[in-house]
């Protein structure tokens, strides 16, 4: 054992090398991208890796090397969850030979995330075993018992860490290399009694796993990763329930003076009920301090239903936490103060000055800058509807740029466009989508849009890169995770194959060509698509910026105005370029209508 | 006993390698350290900070309001976004340097630099202003202010941690390529007294 500084994810990936996974499959997503990454970089001998064009795919290689003896672990974030969710709920019915884990990252405030689901009642949907760490060491610790767990019940097990221990650094004692287990599967054994699925199994098989998520849940009860912390005082007649995360937050915020006794819960479902009544006993009051879903004040409502106990369960049911949202140290604080009966701090109203806001915004050259402008500019007045997606440029519906009316969950653009385009034939419908999330699930949106007989522009804004989640290679940039350089994927082969005679390849930064090529394809009938194509700034690292000649510049403002590039700022009314962030994309100097810019050059 | 220090500033300014020197150099100390870092949308361009927690007693890597020993800003406007953390005698380290986000030039919230220094010196009992544009004159390069704080946070006496202490850190995270110049760094801002 030595000790290593660890974010929470790559504590983690160690862990699931030291347990000695065998392959290792995910789509990025934050807050779980750096499980696979760190995976990629420390592994050694034989761990096959990488990052599959979405997470039911991910879920299904996985699967399939579970099926054959390996230890398999899929990396998603909760919205990738959904994605993968029809594999799993099947793959739940029929098993797994070798152990498989299934990290899914949840995101609590959400800090970057479309929605506030919690894994832990994801569990239960599924029936999947769910562990639930506090804190980097113990997520280190639990991604091997995870895949024990599972090899041993033959079922999926869920480890599902949220933003802060993903993201959260510790130092923790970690496993020598030469102490990493080997595995050797055994391969995969012909039995379709076992492995197809038909109403007729999944009758049988769910009653095995009703009867095994009953057993495990007495098991659970006496699992160090459940534990019940003795009160003391006037407060020990009071109790607090919580976990993961927030359970550092009630431990920063607890003092020996007053003491309520504490069940920390790290195994959600199934719920250890028994360690339940046991710290339930002579309580007259718990509150349960959780974040995303009530899972656990649910089930100890149902605890006390069933075993007819009278302790009263408080937590967000009952307004005592708040509903949604994330907790922090002080949120947590002053609910215990609330449930204590102690003073509650009242926040002072701040007398600080006003101070500048700073939304994220596309990064100064991004050619997804240009690739809006472009459209903008080419639709002018018309009734247009831009349907945006996930990624970076999900940024473009800030002003002045404001081009992304809709944004609701991977690749769903497209169809959404389509769908306003039957309600409404005379509007110019257009989807931004980028190569990644095209890849992903836009492939199928666009087919059932050409199938269906929609009228929209599809537009792909191809930076040949997964930007948004730190640049991971896709299928249309031909490099794999393991390190190979295989055949590229060509979205423009793709697209032409399903039939679509209209595809443009465009540079969006070669502004009045991009433009000319918007008014000419969105004129067309049917499905067409135009590809914006420059590579994400921040991988190219171009070397020249941009410079305003000041006595050329007659103060207009109109780059800063339409483009809200964060290079350019105004200082003495004149236009003025911050050259440690400008990447000379010209994008600027191709709108100054005097030519008082200079010095870029573009890719 | 423990030490509590919020970093903040602007996303690409440097706050996470800050925070990784400070927890390397802790550890090298042998005290227990815990951070949290802000990843992901809030990156690209937005306020960013770090969390970092030396020493025992400590449970969470978040730190509560009003709980925060010291504040390492990288910028004025987001020391005083990140106030709320400092306890009522705690330090402010800040650059003076403002970073103005476009927002503020195409209709959002100005920013009042006057009004900002002027409650920062009205609320913050030990306050350490750092002057970027001087350092990066002096050192010909403005990617080293992260270390410059440092140091400048060393010297304010707040940290159980010594220069020698920062300086063993760089040597062993910092590419050889920029050794000197944050060698040089460290060693560049002087505490007011």
């Amino acid at each position: 054992m030595h000790t290593e500084f660890l974010m929470g994810n790559e504590a983690i990936a160690l862990g699931a090398l030291a347990a000695g996974v065998n392959v290792v499959a995910g789509y990025p997503g934050t807050p779980s991208t750096e499980v696979l990454e760190t995976v990629a970089k420390r592994k050694e001998g034989n761990v096959y890796v990488e990052w599959s064009v979405n997470e039911k795919a991910a879920m299904e290689v996985a699967a399939g090397a579970a099926y054959a003896g390996a230890r398999a672990l899929v990396t998603c974030k909760q919205v990738g969850l959904n994605v993968a969710s029809d594999p799993l709920m099947s793959l739940e019915y029929l098993g797994v030979k070798g152990g498989m884990v299934v990290l899914v990252a949840d995101d609590p405030g959400p800090i970057s995330s479309q929605t506030e689901q919690d894994t832990r009642t994801f569990a239960q949907f599924s029936k999947v075993p769910c562990l639930d760490p506090s804190g980097v060491q113990e997520a280190y610790e639990m991604v091997q018992e995870a895949f024990e767990l599972s090899e041993r019940i033959g079922s999926p097990v869920f480890l599902r860490p949220t933003t802060r221990v993903d993201h959260g650094y510790e130092a923790i004692e970690v496993a020598e290399q030469d102490e990493w287990l080997v595995r050797q599967p055994e391969g995969f054994v012909k039995d379709s009694s076992r492995w197809v699925i038909f109403p007729r199994l999944s009758v049988v098989n769910h009653a095995k796993i009703e009867a095994r998520n009953a057993s495990l849940s007495d098991e659970f009860s006496a699992s160090p990763r459940n534990f019940v912390l003795p009160g003391a005082g006037e407060c020990a007649r009071k109790g607090i329930a919580t976990h993961g995360i927030s359970y550092t937050y009630v431990s920063d915020n607890l003092d020996e003076a007053c003491l309520p006794r504490v069940l920390r819960v790290g195994t959600p479902f199934p719920f250890p009920e028994r360690l339940a009544v046991e710290f339930l006993q002579g309580l007259d009051e718990v509150l349960c301090v959780e974040e995303l879903d009530p899972v656990i004040e649910r089930a100890l409502i149902a605890v006390c239903g069933r075993h007819g106990l009278t302790t009263k369960i408080r937590g967000k049911l009952t307004g005592d936490v708040q509903p949604s949202g994330e907790n922090t140290v002080e949120s947590v604080g002053e609910a215990i103060a609330r449930f204590l009966g102690k003073e509650v701090p009242q926040p002072q109203p701040s007398d600080a000055p006003q101070l500048p806001v700073r939304p994220p915004v596309l990064c100064a050259g991004c050619p997804h800058r240009a690739s809006f402008y472009a459209v903008k500019k080419a639709m002018g007045k018309r009734k247009t509807i831009y349907c945006g997606d996930i990624g970076c440029y999900t940024l473009g519906n800030a002003q002045p740029l404001d081009m992304v009316d809709t944004c609701l969950c991977m690749g769903a653009g497209i169809n959404i466009a389509q769908g306003v385009f039957h309600v409404e034939p005379d509007t110019a419908c257009f989807a931004f989508v980028g190569d990644s999330t095209f890849f992903a699930s836009g492939i199928t949106g666009v087919v059932n849009a050409f199938y269906n007989q929609a009228n929209l522009t599809v537009v792909i804004l191809d930076n040949s890169t997964t930007a948004m989640t730190g640049h991971q290679p896709h299928p249309g940039t031909g490099r794999t995770m393991m390190g190979e350089v295989v055949q590229k994927v060509s979205i423009e082969a793709i697209l032409r194959a399903i039939g679509l005679t209209t595809v443009e390849t465009v540079n969006p930064l070669d502004h009045e060509l991009a433009v000319e090529t918007v008014r000419r394809v969105a004129d067309e009938p049917g499905v067409k698509a135009i590809i914006f194509k420059s590579p994400c700034v921040v991988l190219a690292r171009p070397q020249a910026t941009s410079k305003v000649d000041a006595s050329a510049c007659i103060g207009c403002q109109r780059c800063i105005r339409e483009l809200g590039c964060p290079a350019l700022a105004l200082r003495d009314g004149k236009a003025v370029i911050d050259e440690t962030q400008c990447s000379g994309c010209t994008l600027c100097e191709q709108v100054c209508p005097v030519g008082a810019i200079s010095g870029g050059e573009r890719l | 006993m423990n030490v509590n220090i919020v970093l903040c500033g602007v996303g690409g300014q440097g706050t996470v390698l800050a925070s990784k020197l400070l927890a390397a150099a802790a550890m090298d100390r042998g005290l227990p350290v815990k951070t949290a870092e802000t990843i992901g949308m809030a990156q690209r361009g937005g306020s960013v900070f770090s969390h970092v927690r030396i020493g025992e007693g400590v449970s969470s890597p978040l730190i509560g309001r009003g709980r925060a020993d010291l504040i390492i800003a990288f910028e004025p406007a987001e020391a005083v976004r990140q106030l709320p953390f400092l306890k009522p005698e705690g330090t402010v380290v800040v650059a003076t340097r403002p970073i103005v986000p476009a927002s503020a030039l195409t209709g959002g919230p100005a920013y009042e630099l006057d009004a900002i220094m002027t409650y920062l010196e009205d609320k913050v009992e030990h306050l350490v202003l750092v002057d970027a544009d001087a350092a990066a004159r002096d050192l010909g390069s403005s990617k080293c202010l992260n270390v410059v704080l440092l140091g400048a946070a060393v010297r304010s006496g707040v940290l159980s941690l010594t220069t020698e202490d920062v300086a063993k850190a760089i040597k062993r995270l910092v590419p050889e390529r920029f050794q000197d110049l944050n060698a040089r760094a460290l060693a560049y801002a002087e505490c007011e007294p």
